[in-house]
């Protein structure tokens, strides 16, 4: 410890545009990691705004808020926004941040690529938000894209979406695409190629085997997309007929293209949300997670499996009955692996001393909310009744139980549970419980009643709807909900920003936790480890704390 | 490099199938086996390329700095002379044959297909050059032999995707 | 008592999708009973007891992992077997004789239907014969499209079929009771998607036949103000009406329009005041609906609407 001290006058403090250029210029994964979430929220608040306008919009029937153009381009910029714009940089972030820290490294393995994925994701936001600027004004253009967040053939065709709005959507996916797939290079390439001494593949967290297979997904999935949409570019504007169905050409394969991609995609938003319960529930029961490899055997049967269900959104669409039936069966079976996770962190939890910190509410919200999303994704996997609810407000409803009620659920939980480690503060644990109720209680008045009108007939992507359906209570009652969520979520920001300039400082440790992460500082150091680390078991720091009783005597 | 080379897979596996699906689906205009003719002596040239890239690599790994700026330089030039083949192909479709991009399905798949592999073939070629210049400017040592055998990966890919994107269309399309 | 409610079938698809949906909805809620207890079980039996010391470690057991994987295999095979029966009774079944055909062609927003064996040419309100079970009499649908995607989705009927441009699909129903059922569109096509509207007319045979008949007649049209006016402006580009010199098939054919109930494909009743101000300002009703303004002076608004009246 150094005897001398520095005045705080003497302290140089650094110009605002030293400090912005090196943010805009870092390489650092931890910054990256950053940088990816902060953008994620601000995308996260623009989709919120997109989702209360389409909300209050179908409050009761025939209403009149916004006109059907408007409508058309909400739904669209919804799904875009948080999809790719939320929730995968989101998970990119958390992924940047965590992954070199958890194996002990000291950055990713391209930290140029990875500075550069970044600012392509962030480059398609971009475009897809300049539409609404740059839309208006060209001939026959209609400003935000309105056809739906896939886009479906024909309508994208130039006759039917005349002006650029597509061509954004286009370039803005494009755009991002490149960043996700440099993103799933480097994590690959980082999780294979540098984890510190002693930590084989099977001795890594499942935070970083889930995030390795969900690169994997990235890189077979997020192409076929690309490849879609260079194709859709050939049609719009070199007279091409990929899709052009005056020449022959089929909608169809467009929906497999897209399927082929959007399937998948759903499990990379997924597993790195598994990632996250997978490394907070076992610290806030006290027990190390139960049956470690059958969760690695799951993760990898998850993705193989969920390569080859994409039909199962084109039930309705006229596929022979021997094509329908054999989606319903590879739908079904990745129910298999996908329920054994959640046995398994309920074993977790038996027998343990559960601690119900905000990381762990959110967590066990989310083990009940994905229960009933993946059984309503059951019903919807048998075909026939998929023929009912396709399309309809019951597959909205699952769906955004999945990525609501699971994937942001467990990125809260992941937020409060990392928040020390990347600040040095700790959150104000009041808000944090006032954020949980808040946006439980809303997104179960939104979701689980929006299974209703589904139910009844009410189909998806509709401006306005006739009175006399039954539909207008329950309508009413999933918009209620959306108050509480936005109250959970201004809470939630101002927890995260006043805890960041005034809260109790965190030490490294504050959760008692055993990844390598809480070995080092909060906030680590720019080079995250002074000296690399070497481990011995899953839980190095469980081993340096009960060194009576380490993990390698079981492993 | 893997990782990369299986995302381009990916995507030219969604060409490929397209190519495949609308083979024979054409409403009017002229039809594969009408226009086309094997590219047999362009193709010799690319798949040699593999043969000499690889032959480069070796020399620049066992130091032999002349010997790999031979066979380097003659693997971009056999890259060269295949591009310059589907120039006078394509050519000869659109003036002569009248099948642009528009005309037909079997237009719009074969020219995005072989386009898409096309430009893998230059952008392969730009940095091939890139490495030449290194070389010929004696920047390059032998302690980068491991960098430019990656990049040879990547060559070898664009070449096997060759392989496929020839059986698709000269082979199976006709 | 929602008309479009799944869960109340009066067509045999309908049906057998409602019954397996019973099967299915029951297994799916004894299995969330089970889990959701053991969730609340560990919840509530594990909270922690103000402990320092740390639980025993337990790494994981062969066989409870080798019960909870079979299990849900065999639930599995299970749905699915009875999943696949019913795909292949719906999608596999053959058309007989007597089946009703109709020719449906989705169109940027309304509903094109033609009875090739009947020589019916319609729009947006689609007529059926009543299905006895004993003696069944089916609609078989083809299903087309003349721009982009559609759906036809009548739930009480069956489930929703879509209307591809260059992909024809079938689709059958046989509802064994006369009424009004109504769906709607359910495949985004466009700005006016949501007013893209279902109405099925299930009717006796006796009453069938009669609709039948008298979509068969041509109209008795007089000579007229609005007469002339329809067929000299632009209204014959995309209209037809039958024995006239109206051709057009862009838009619903127009020759028995006022044997519907309703104008738009349902977004409006079929009333003087409502035609008049569709063909005056199509937008107030449908903004965004292909249908243009035809910028008609109140005069001859007034006489085309008069004239189209006469069109039973």
């Amino acid at each position: 410890m150094s005897a001398t001290t520095i005045a705080i006058s003497e302290v140089p403090v650094r110009p605002v545009t030293l400090r912005l250029h090196e943010w805009v210029t870092t390489v650092d994964h931890k910054r990256l990691g950053v940088l990816y979430v902060v953008y994620a929220l601000i995308f996260l608040a623009l989709g919120g705004i997109e989702a209360t306008i389409i909300r209050l919009q179908l409050i009761r029937p025939h209403n009149a808020l916004v006109s059907p153009q408007v409508f058309n381009r909400m739904f669209t910029m919804h799904g875009t926004t948080m999809i790719f714009f939320v929730a995968m940089p989101m998970l990119f972030g958390f992924a940047n941040y965590l992954v070199p820290l958890m194996i002990g490294a000291r950055d990713m393995a391209f930290p140029r690529l990875n500075a550069f994925s970044f600012w392509m994701t962030a480059l398609g936001g971009i475009f897809l938000y300049f539409s609404y600027f740059g839309g208006d004004g060209l001939y026959g253009a209609g400003s935000a894209p309105d056809v739906g967040w896939f886009a479906y053939a024909p309508l994208t065709a130039k006759t039917f979406s005349v002006g650029h709005s597509t061509d954004f959507w286009t370039l803005s996916l494009l755009s991002s695409g490149i960043g996700s797939i440099g993103t799933a290079i480097n994590i690959i390439a980082t999780t294979l190629c540098m984890r510190c001494p002693g930590m084989t593949l099977g001795k890594m967290p499942l935070l970083v085997w889930l995030n390795f297979v969900m690169a994997g997904l990235v890189i077979l999935a997020v192409s076929p997309l690309s490849a879609a949409q260079l194709m859709l570019v050939v049609d719009r504007y070199l007279g091409g007929h990929f899709f052009d169905t005056q020449a022959g050409g089929s909608a169809v394969i467009w929906m497999h293209f897209f399927w082929i991609f959007g399937h998948p995609e759903v499990y990379v938003l997924v597993l790195p949300a598994f990632a996250f319960a997978s490394e907070i529930i076992p610290v806030f029961s006290r027990k190390a997670i139960f049956g470690y490899p059958v969760m690695v055997l799951a993760t990898i049967a998850i993705g193989f499996i969920g390569m080859s269900v994409w039909a199962h959104h084109m039930f309705t669409v006229g596929m022979s009955a021997g094509a329908n039936t054999f989606f319903v069966l590879s739908t079904m079976a990745i129910a298999v692996p996908t329920g054994i996770k959640i046995f398994n962190w309920l074993a977790t939890m038996w027998g343990g001393k559960i601690r119900f910190a905000t990381p762990m509410l959110f967590c066990v919200a989310f083990l009940f909310q994905f229960l009933i999303a993946g059984l309503t994704g059951v019903t919807l996997a048998v075909a026939p009744l998929d023929w009912q609810l396709s399309n309809s407000y019951y597959v909205v409803a699952h769906f955004h139980y999945v990525i609501v009620g699971g994937i942001l659920f467990c990125i809260f939980g992941a937020f409060y549970y990392w928040f020390p480690k990347f600040s040095g503060k700790m959150y104000d644990e009041a808000l944090g419980k006032l954020h949980f109720w808040l946006f439980v209680i809303g997104f179960h008045l939104t979701f689980d009643f929006m299974h209703v009108p589904g139910i009844l007939g009410m189909p998806r992507r509709i401006y306005t709807y006739e009175p006399g359906r039954g539909w207008d209570i329950w309508n009413l009652i999933v918009t209620i909900g959306v108050a509480f969520q936005a109250a959970g979520i201004l809470v939630f920001a101002a927890n995260l920003v006043w805890s960041y300039f005034r809260g109790k400082r965190a030490g490294n440790d504050p959760w008692d936790a055993w990844t390598l992460e809480w070995s080092t500082s909060s906030p680590p150091p720019a080079y995250n480890y002074a000296q690399v680390p070497s481990v011995r078991s899953r839980r190095p720091l469980w081993d340096l704390k009960h060194p009576e009783d380490p993990d390698w005597r079981y492993e | 490099m893997y990782c990369l080379i299986a995302a381009e897979s990916a995507i030219f596996t969604i060409f490929v199938v397209a190519y495949l699906f609308y083979i024979g689906k054409s409403l009017t205009g002229p039809k594969p086996a009408d226009v086309l003719h094997a590219p047999i002596l362009y193709t010799i040239c690319l798949l040699s390329s593999s043969l000499t890239i690889n032959l480069a690599v070796r020399r620049l790994s066992a130091g032999n700095m002349a010997a790999f700026g031979r066979w380097w330089l003659l693997t971009i030039v056999l890259g060269s002379v295949f591009l310059f083949g589907t120039a006078r192909e394509w050519a000869h479709l659109i003036h002569d044959e009248g099948l642009t991009i528009g005309t037909n399905l079997f237009g719009t798949t074969y020219y995005s297909l072989v386009g898409l592999h096309a430009f893998h073939v230059t952008m392969g070629l730009l940095a091939l050059f890139a490495v030449a210049v290194f070389c010929f400017t004696s920047q390059l040592q032998r302690e980068h032999a491991e960098r430019v055998e990656i990049l040879s990966m990547y060559w070898h890919f664009v070449d096997a995707v060759w392989v496929i994107v020839f059986t698709v269309v000269y082979v199976i399309g006709i | 008592m929602s008309p479009t409610n799944i869960f109340a079938p009066v067509s045999t698809p309908a049906e057998s999708i409602y019954g397996l949906s019973v099967f299915v909805f029951s297994i799916v809620a004894v299995i969330f009973v089970v889990v959701f207890a053991l969730l609340a079980y560990v919840v509530v039996r594990f909270r922690n007891q103000r402990s320092s010391t740390e639980p025993t470690q337990i790494y994981g057991s062969t066989q409870v992992e080798l019960a909870w994987t079979v299990i849900p295999v065999l639930i599995v095979v299970a749905l699915f077997l009875a999943t696949a029966r019913v795909i292949g009774s719906v999608q596999n079944q053959p058309r007989p004789q007597n089946a009703i055909e109709v020719t449906v062609t989705g169109h940027q927003y309304w509903w094109e239907y033609r009875y090739p064996g009947l020589n019916v040419v319609t729009a947006n309100e689609l007529h059926v014969p009543v299905s006895d079970p004993a003696h069944p009499t089916p609609t078989f649908l083809t299903l087309l499209s003349a721009d982009t995607d559609h759906s036809f989705w009548v739930p009480r009927l069956g489930g929703k079929t879509d209307l591809i441009p260059n992909h024809p699909n079938q689709m059958w129903i046989d509802p064994h009771e006369t009424g009004l059922f109504v769906g709607q569109c359910a495949q985004y096509c466009g700005t006016q998607h949501a007013k893209m509207l279902l109405r099925v007319y299930v009717q006796s045979r006796e009453d069938f036949e009669r609709w039948v008949h008298e979509q068969q007649q041509l109209p008795q049209i007089a000579a007229s103000a609005g007469k002339r006016v329809f067929e000299s402006t632009a209204c014959v580009n995309c209209h037809t009406v039958s024995g006239t010199p109206a051709k057009g098939r862009f838009g619903p054919d127009l020759t028995h329009l006022m044997s519907r109930d309703t104008i738009a494909a349902g977004a409006a009743d079929n009333t003087p005041e409502m035609l008049s101000l569709w063909i005056r300002n199509p937008d107030a009703i449908k903004p965004g609906s292909k249908m243009p303004a035809m910028g008609l002076s109140d005069q001859d608004a007034s006489s085309v609407t008069a004239y189209l009246e006469t069109l039973r």
